[in-house]
């Protein structure tokens, strides 16, 4: 079983600060991450490879920088990375990302493209549905879990009232959570072997494409504006009774000197 | 020198800092108050290598560097002293003179199970009459006919009743002093060998220091590390090697003492303000963090030393004495920050002051580092 994972690499912004005359990100010196739900899709193909011997590529369009996510990917044990590097690439807009992707996608073997269900950066989640749509294949959004019987792959989707358990025949698209699961740390050996392989770096002559479709001549989107959505820091989460809870609220305000 | 990292200790850094952020800490004050041995985090931590790091991988280590070790060092320690001297004393006292000084039979036979984090090392020079004098020591080991009958007894050894396999020292011709000490090892469970009475510690509570036994205990004669004669030399070189581990623990402190004291202080106000906005908070701290900095170069020096297979032994004196005493000021200075808060369990500063205290002992103490830098100096 082949399964390609999409894989992007975004500022982490859970560190990221705001400037508070211009109110616009400060990216400097923030540092890059693979994209949670990424990361949960890798881990996701990784239990498969696991289970069932599959052999997982990841695949990332980005600039040469994208091999940070590469090494990271391999260090947790994919088989094959590739990034998309090309000028011709540069200002792509979602429409624009996902014709790339399918065309690389269009020249490798697969049975399963697993991708996160959205890019922290952008929020779009567009890239993997029109990515299916470019390939012509069935698509399933917002997947927590799933498990593979030959080409019939059972998946939970997340729905806003709870959950739907859905089969789908591969080869198909599936866009997954973070919250799927709890993506596995990189191995001491991973690590020492990532820098040792090789991450192939393919450009735009390489891949299936109309290249008039490619980078900002093939974007249509047009941004009118853009504002920064508000910053939540990341909350912890403790399963415990309401008495406990009472006294960890209680503690935890007398802390930080509120109470 | 460049200490700048390259692109694969950027991802280890990466990866054991989430990992010290997520499986670490969370643990570190539960560990310390039950002087509990946190056998979880060894499980987790040898499933992705870290108990092997800087062991070849034809003897089933993961081939890293020292560097990469020491970064790992003071990645757990930062959140938790005790997980971090859990990992050094297995890497550097055990796994070490028994990489160097071994035998391919005792490599081969040793080293894959303990690289993988399946089994624990510890190592045992201390003992009561021979602490910071060590050459006095009064365990004795006899050859009898195909095996080494040991007799005596060890005190403080770190991971005890936990590891598998111990580097010990003991005398085997006490007429020649220290070239009358031979080193062996001795597996757990072997006849006459027992673990005796546990220590209640001031600080890494969470780590095992015991007294260790020797009953008559016999070990095959092919259990002697290293040349007859020469245990003396094995455990001091042992040693420079374990205090660049000690000393990136004393680094680790130091730096989650200031993490939770800049947190700290920007979040507490008295006199209507934050009292990181003193001036006497900013330029203490300042010096603080120059301090830090400093012994992470001092540790990164020594350990870049080892990796180039130069002398390196008074550099390691030098770091440890030097991040050890970096580790007791600042969290000292970083109690001090906290006030009165600082002083209960319900912040993690009053831990780690109590942690930072025992880099200054074991591993040769300060005056011991002193001793060997002056030696040098001296000459
Ligand atoms: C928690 C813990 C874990 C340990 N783990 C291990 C382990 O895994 N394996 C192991 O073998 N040992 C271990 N030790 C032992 C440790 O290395 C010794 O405690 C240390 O070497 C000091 O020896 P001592 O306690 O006998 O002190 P002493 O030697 O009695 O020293 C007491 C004081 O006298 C000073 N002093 C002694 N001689 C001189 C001198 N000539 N000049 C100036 N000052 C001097 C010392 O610096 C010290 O301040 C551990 C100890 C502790 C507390
Ligand atoms: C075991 C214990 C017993 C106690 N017993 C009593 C008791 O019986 N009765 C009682 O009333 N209280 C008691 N206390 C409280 C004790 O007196 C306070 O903790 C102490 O006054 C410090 O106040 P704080 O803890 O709020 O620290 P903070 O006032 O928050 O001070 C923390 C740090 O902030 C800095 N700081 C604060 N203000 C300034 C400034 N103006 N300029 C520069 N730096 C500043 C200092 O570095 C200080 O170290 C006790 C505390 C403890 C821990």
């Amino acid at each position: 079983m082949k399964i390609i994972v999409c894989i992007k690499q975004v500022p982490n912004t859970n560190v990221i600060k705001i400037n508070p005359e211009t109110g616009t990100l400060i990216r400097d010196g923030v540092p890059s991450i693979m994209n949670p739900d990424d990361k949960g899709g890798l881990e996701m193909a990784l239990r498969l490879k696991d289970q069932l011997g599959a052999h997982v590529t990841v695949i990332t369009m980005g600039p040469p920088q994208a091999d940070a996510i590469c090494r990271e990917a391999y260090a947790m044990g994919a088989d094959r990375a590739i990034i998309l590097s090309d000028r011709r690439f540069a200002g792509a807009d979602t429409l624009a990302t996902s014709y790339a992707l399918a065309g690389a996608l269009k020249t490798l073997d697969y049975d399963l493209i697993i991708c996160g269900r959205q890019a922290i950066d952008g929020d779009t989640a567009q890239v993997p549905v029109s990515l299916a749509q470019h390939l012509d294949l069935p698509q399933v959004t917002y997947v927590t879990d799933l498990s593979v019987n030959g080409k019939l792959c059972t998946v939970t989707k997340e729905t806003e009232e709870g959950h739907q358990i859905l089969e789908v025949e591969a080869p198909c698209v599936l866009t997954v959570l973070a919250t799927a699961n709890q993506p596995r740390y990189m191995s001491v050996k991973g690590i020492m072997e990532a820098f040792d392989r090789e991450v192939e770096v393919w450009n735009a002559d390489q891949i299936d494409v109309d290249q008039s479709r490619l980078g900002l001549s093939g974007s249509p989107t047009r941004v009118k504006k853009s504002f920064t959505k508000p910053q939540k820091t990341p909350g912890q989460l403790y399963e415990v009774d309401a008495e406990e809870a009472v006294e960890l609220i209680v503690s935890k305000l007398k802390e930080k000197f509120i109470i | 020198m460049d200490f700048s990292l390259n692109k694969r200790e950027e991802l280890f850094l990466q990866m054991i800092r989430e990992f010290a952020e997520n499986e670490v800490k969370p643990l570190a004050a539960e560990v310390d108050e039950q002087e509990r041995f946190p056998m979880e985090t060894v499980e987790k931590m040898a499933k992705i290598g870290i108990m092997g790091i800087p062991i070849p991988v034809e003897y089933g280590g993961q081939g890293g560097t020292n560097q990469m070790y020491i970064m790992a060092v003071e990645e757990l320690s930062r959140v938790c002293a005790t997980t971090g001297v859990i990992v050094s004393a297995h890497t550097s006292l055990c796994m070490n003179p028994i990489l160097e000084f071994g035998t391919e039979e005792q490599k081969q036979k040793y080293l894959p199970k303990l690289a993988s984090g399946e089994w624990i090392g510890a190592f045992g020079l201390t003992e009561p009459n021979a602490g910071t004098d060590a050459a006095m020591q009064q365990t004795t080991a006899v050859l009898d006919g195909e095996e080494w009958v040991l007799n005596g007894s060890k005190i403080f050894i770190t991971n005890a009743g936990y590891a598998h396999v111990y580097v010990i020292m003991a005398m085997t011709d006490k007429s020649k002093g220290t070239k009358g000490i031979s080193a062996f090892i001795v597996e757990k469970d072997t006849p006459g060998f027992s673990i005796g009475k546990k220590e209640k510690k001031l600080g890494i509570r969470g780590s095992a220091t015991c007294e260790l036994i020797f009953e008559n205990c016999r070990i095959p004669k092919a259990n002697l590390l290293g040349e007859l004669g020469k245990g003396f030399k094995i455990a001091m070189m042992t040693l420079d090697g374990g205090r660049i581990g000690i000393a990136s623990q004393a680094l680790g402190i130091a730096q989650g003492a200031m993490d939770v004291t800049v947190k700290y202080t920007k979040e507490r106000k008295q006199f209507g303000k934050a009292i990181a906005a003193f001036q006497n908070t900013q330029f203490q701290m300042a010096n603080l963090e120059t301090r830090v900095q400093a012994a992470r170069l001092l540790v990164r020096q020594a350990a870049y030393k080892k990796d180039m297979h130069l002398p390196y032994s008074v550099d390691a004196a030098m770091a440890k004495l030097f991040a050890a005493e970096t580790a007791m000021e600042v969290t000292t200075k970083c109690l001090q920050f906290h006030g009165g808060y600082g002083y209960t369990r319900e912040y993690e500063i009053e831990r780690m002051m109590r942690d930072a205290k025992i880099t200054e002992i074991y591993e040769g103490t300060s005056e011991v580092q002193r001793m060997v830098i002056a030696g040098k100096l001296f000459k």
